[in-house]
């Protein structure tokens, strides 16, 4: 069974300077919740792991605003203009990922492998300071695994054991940053008193530390 | 000839549709690439991909609340066509990259003549992240590049090389302008049709890039 936390506790889980994998495609299976309580507690200099920094209204987004990270590893900042903003300043470091590599660079460390050989960037700046391989006469990028102190991630349903359904496309980023952090921390919309059917399990279990509920 | 912005879309949209098979898995980026599934024709299937997770996007959904749990790469809701599959980020890219996906339409600011695409930024002004963008034009098996001619300035897009990042080298196919249709071959930009609408000096005087321009065209 699963340590049932409130969405405060969780939250205080996450310490300043801490890197911190959040699920989400924009607004889509983010653990907003958890997300919001870090914004009010001010958890600063964090280290921001995810697709993309959402827009500057919303969770991931509020962390950008509110000058709680010190760099953002994301695929994509194009939806918050505070974020380009905070990059050309010089406020906040930006590194931009591909991203198929960033979530096979996540996908790495969970699965415990060293890294990974991919096309994606060859010949783009994306190449800069990598080490390159030819294999089979094609070129590809030697891209490295990527880990977290905590993962942050959403589920629409969990069951006590920590195993968790996902919706339609709530799984983007989720099921990989399960696997790859210190501390795990799953944010269901809903808990479950009978067992999920094992059949129609998204993210094991035995990837959770936590489970954080409102109302708990 | 002059074409408003919607017209020019549609045109360029509509061609686009027609290199569309039975049974193919179409990826289609954001913006202008996105409307090419309005003239899909009735009488095939096509799989429409989306990046952030799913096989098989509907219609825009119009009653999902505020946030939903089925949207597109946009992160608007959309509905599910028969033979829907979701699925999470690792998978979507291992169908992206690993090439599954036989074609993605994608937008651009600049191609050149070597089938070069720069569409994720231009430096000290626009960094939106290049998203999904490297992987499908390395990963897919046709990348087709629906844009305007020319850009907003009436300056060319279709150049001799990049003066931008790079999204990829030599990966792109197929230009499709409102003005004409183009192949990159091993030899260069190949002419491949002319919008009767237009004139094949409307085509060169806008272009920077060579073109091979057959006799029989």
């Amino acid at each position: 069974m699963k340590e049932i936390i409130s969405i405060q506790q969780a939250a205080s889980l996450i310490k300043e300077g801490s890197s911190i994998m959040i699920g989400g495609f924009l607004r889509c299976g983010t653990p907003y919740k958890t997300v919001n309580e870090i914004v009010k507690n001010k958890t600063s200099n964090l280290t921001l792991i995810a697709n993309d920094t959402c827009y500057p209204e919303y969770d991931r987004g509020q962390l950008i605003v509110n000058k709680l990270v010190k760099k953002a590893i994301v695929a994509h900042i194009g939806t918050n203009p505070e974020t380009g903003r905070q990059m050309n300043s010089g406020e906040l470091e930006v590194e931009l990922v591909p991203m198929g590599t960033l979530v096979e660079k996540i996908r790495s460390a969970g699965a415990g492998l060293g890294g990974f050989l991919t096309p994606t960037g060859v010949g783009t700046v994306v190449e800069k300071g990598k080490e390159t391989m030819v294999v089979d006469g094609k070129k590809y990028l030697f891209e490295k695994p990527l880990k977290a102190d905590v993962a942050v991630v959403y589920a629409t349903k969990a069951d006590k054991f920590g195993n968790a359904f996902l919706e339609g496309t709530t799984r983007n980023f989720n099921t990989v940053m399960a696997t790859a952090a210190d501390t795990v921390i799953l944010e269901p919309e809903e808990i479950s008193e009978e067992p999920l059917n094992p059949a129609e399990i998204t993210i094991p279990g035995i990837f959770v530390d936590y489970i954080a509920f409102e109302g708990k | 000839m002059e074409l408003s912005k919607e017209q020019c879309r549609e045109i360029i949209a509509r061609r686009i549709a027609q290199e569309l098979k039975e049974g193919d898995v179409v990826t289609l980026g954001i913006g202008l690439p996105t409307e090419v599934a309005n003239y899909i024709p009735s009488d095939i299937h096509v799989m429409l991909q989306s990046e952030n997770g799913m096989i098989g996007i509907g219609q825009k959904d119009t009653e999902a609340p505020e946030i939903a749990k089925v949207t597109n790469a946009g992160g608007l809701p959309v509905t599910t066509r028969p033979g829907a599959v979701f699925f999470d980020s690792a998978m979507s890219f291992t169908i992206i990259r690993g090439g599954h996906v036989n074609v993605t339409v994608l937008g651009a600011l600049q191609v050149d003549s070597h089938g070069n695409l720069a569409n994720w930024m231009i430096p000290g002004a626009f960094v939106p992240g290049m998203g999904g963008a490297m992987d499908l034009t390395v990963g897919a098996q046709k990348v087709i590049i629906a844009m305007e001619h020319t850009t907003g300035k009436g300056e060319p897009r279709i150049v001799k090389n990049c003066t931008i990042p790079l999204t990829a080298e030599n990966e792109v196919d197929m230009i499709v302008t409102e003005r004409c249709v183009l192949e990159v071959t091993k030899e260069g930009l190949l002419l491949k049709e002319i919008n009767p609408l237009f004139t094949l000096e409307d085509i060169l005087k806008d272009t920077e890039a060579e073109l091979i321009i057959p006799d029989n065209l």
